[in-house]
C-alpha cells in the first residue's frame, strides 16, 4: 500500500480551537488580546457576543453571576465580569475529557 | 442469517474511498459497504438507512469531519464511529474522542497494521448495545442477588451506577446490610433494586458487619417487584399522589443531604415541565437554564468545542452549576463556600439520585 502516501495532500484546514485571552469592554468591543490571528474574527466576535448574552440573561433572570465557565469537550470558556465588561479565558483541552458512563 | 451490517465511509479523496472499501470488504462478517465524499451527503444516507458504522475522515471542504461527527453524535447515536485521518495532532485526536467516536486511526497506520484496523472494525460491528449489568448480560440485579443468596455466598456486592456507589452485604447467603444514597438498611436496598443498570464488582466478605437488615431476602425482593409493578402504572390515582408525595419527601431529603441551595430540573424542550425544590422562582429559573444551554450549544457547534458538558457560575451568594443530561437541564445551586473542585461531581451525583 506504497501508494497511499500521495493521498496524503494538504488541503484545507481543520478549523483549531482558540487559546488565550481576551478583554471586552461594556459594548462589547474587544480591547485587548492574545488570541492567535489565524482564529477567524467572526467566530471570535460570536464568543464575545455570547458571553455578553449570558451575564445579560443572568442578571435578568435575578442571578447576576460575577464569574461563569462553560466546560465544552474540548475547550473551556471562563468569563469574569469586569464593569459591565469581561475578560475572557479560551483554553482548550489537549487531554481528551472522555464522556463517562454517567455523563451519557 | 443474520442481517448484514452496513458501513458507510466518508472521505473527499475517492481513492481513498476505494481502498477503504477494498479493506473492509475483507471483514469476515462481510459488510455491506457505501461510500460518500462529502459531509452533507453522509448525514442524509443516514436519513434514510440504517447503518451501523461511520468511517469518517477529517480533512474535508465544506464541511469537515469534527462538524459532521457533532451532528452524527447527536442525531444518530447509537451509530459507532471511527474517524480516519492523515492529520497526526493530538488536538484533534482529544476532539474527536470528546465527540465521542469510537475509534481514531491514522491512515499512516492502517498502512502499517491493516489486519489491527480490520480486528477493531469488526469488534465494533458485533458489539451490541450493553443492558443490565456488566459482568453478566442481561441479568437483573435481583437475578444476582438470588444466585449470591443460592450459592450461600458470603461477599459484599459494590454496585455504581454512574457517580453513584452502593453496597450490600452478603453473609452465608443471607442479606444483613445494604448502604445507597445515604440510607441503611432496607430502604437502601430498595433504591439499589430501583437501579435499571450498572455495574458491580464483589469485594471481601464482612462477617463483623453489623446487621440491619432482618426480613429474608424473598420478602424484600418480593416487596421490591411489587413496588416496580405499581410504579409501572397497575396503580389508582390516589397510589399516585402517594408515590408522587414520597418521591418529593425523597428529594428534598437528597438536597438537604448533599448540602445543596436549590435544584431546579427542567426538560429542554417542554415549557411546562419544571421541578424547583428550595426556590420559589423555578419557572423564571428554568426558563433562564434553557436559553443558557441553547445559548452554550449553539456556541460549541459554531466553534467545534465539542459537546457542552456543563455551565458553573458563582456570584457572591452563590455557585451554581447547570448541568444537561437525557433531555433536561439541571440547575443547581450551592453555597459560596462549597468547594469548587468537587462541584461537578457533586452535582453529577445529586442529578443520577434525583432521577434514579
Amino acid at each position: 500500500m506504497g501508494f497511499l502516501r500521495r493521498l496524503f495532500r494538504s488541503r484545507a484546514a481543520v478549523q483549531q480551537l482558540p487559546a488565550g485571552s481576551l478583554t471586552v469592554n461594556r459594548d462589547g468591543k474587544v480591547v485587548t488580546s492574545t488570541i492567535g490571528s489565524g482564529y477567524p474574527e467572526g467566530l471570535l466576535r460570536e464568543i464575545v457576543r455570547d458571553v455578553m448574552l449570558l451575564f445579560r440573561q443572568a442578571r435578568d433572570a435575578q442571578m447576576p453571576l460575577a464569574e461563569f465557565s462553560i466546560h465544552f469537550a474540548s475547550l473551556r470558556i471562563t468569563a469574569r465580569e469586569m464593569r459591565g465588561g469581561a475578560v475572557i479565558f479560551l483554553s482548550p483541552r489537549t487531554v481528551p475529557t472522555l464522556p463517562s458512563q454517567s455523563d451519557l | 442469517m443474520e442481517p448484514r451490517h452496513k458501513i458507510l465511509i466518508l472521505d473527499d479523496e475517492t481513492a481513498w474511498l476505494e481502498v477503504n472499501r477494498e479493506i473492509l470488504s475483507q471483514l469476515p462478517s462481510k459488510p455491506e459497504i457505501r461510500t460518500v465524499s462529502a459531509g452533507t451527503r453522509a448525514v442524509a444516507l443516514l436519513d434514510t438507512e440504517p447503518f451501523r458504522l461511520l468511517v469518517c475522515d477529517l480533512k474535508m471542504p465544506k464541511m469537515d469531519g469534527l462538524q459532521v461527527l457533532a451532528i452524527v453524535r447527536r442525531r444518530f447515536p447509537e451509530l459507532r464511529t471511527v474517524v480516519l485521518t492523515a492529520l497526526e495532532d493530538e488536538e484533534f485526536r482529544s476532539r474527536a474522542y470528546a465527540l465521542g467516536v469510537d475509534l481514531f486511526w491514522l491512515k499512516t497506520d492502517i498502512q502499517q497494521n491493516p489486519k489491527m484496523f480490520m480486528d477493531c472494525v469488526e469488534s465494533l460491528l458485533g458489539r451490541d448495545l450493553e443492558t443490565g449489568f456488566r459482568g453478566i448480560q442481561n441479568k437483573s440485579l435481583i437475578d444476582i442477588i438470588q444466585m449470591e443468596c443460592l450459592s450461600r455466598s458470603s461477599t459484599v456486592l459494590r454496585i455504581t451506577r454512574g457517580p453513584l456507589v452502593a453496597k450490600v452485604w452478603l453473609l452465608d447467603g443471607e442479606l444483613i446490610d445494604a448502604e445507597a444514597e445515604g440510607a441503611r438498611g432496607e430502604m437502601a436496598f430498595q433504591r439499589i433494586l430501583a437501579w435499571k443498570s450498572g455495574t458491580f464488582e464483589n469485594l471481601s466478605a464482612e462477617p463483623d458487619r453489623e446487621r440491619t437488615i432482618l426480613k429474608p431476602v424473598g420478602a424484600l425482593l418480593l416487596e421490591s417487584a411489587q413496588s416496580i409493578d405499581e410504579k409501572a402504572g397497575t396503580t389508582g390515582p390516589e397510589s399516585v399522589e402517594e408515590a408522587d408525595h414520597r418521591k418529593t419527601i425523597w428529594k428534598l431529603s437528597l438536597v438537604a443531604r448533599e448540602g445543596a441551595e436549590f435544584v431546579v430540573a427542567s426538560s429542554a424542550e417542554g415549557q411546562n415541565e419544571v421541578e424547583a425544590l428550595g426556590t420559589q422562582y423555578g419557572g423564571q429559573l428554568a426558563g433562564w437554564t434553557r436559553r443558557v444551554t441553547e445559548v452554550a450549544k449553539q456556541l460549541g457547534d459554531r466553534i467545534e468545542a465539542g459537546p457542552l458538558l456543563y455551565v458553573a457560575g458563582n456570584s457572591l451568594e452563590r455557585q451554581v452549576l447547570l448541568l444537561p443530561r437525557d433531555g433536561k437541564s439541571y440547575l443547581v445551586a450551592w453555597p459560596p463556600d462549597a468547594s469548587t473542585d468537587q462541584l461537578f461531581e457533586k452535582t453529577k451525583k445529586l442529578v443520577a439520585s434525583w432521577d434514579s
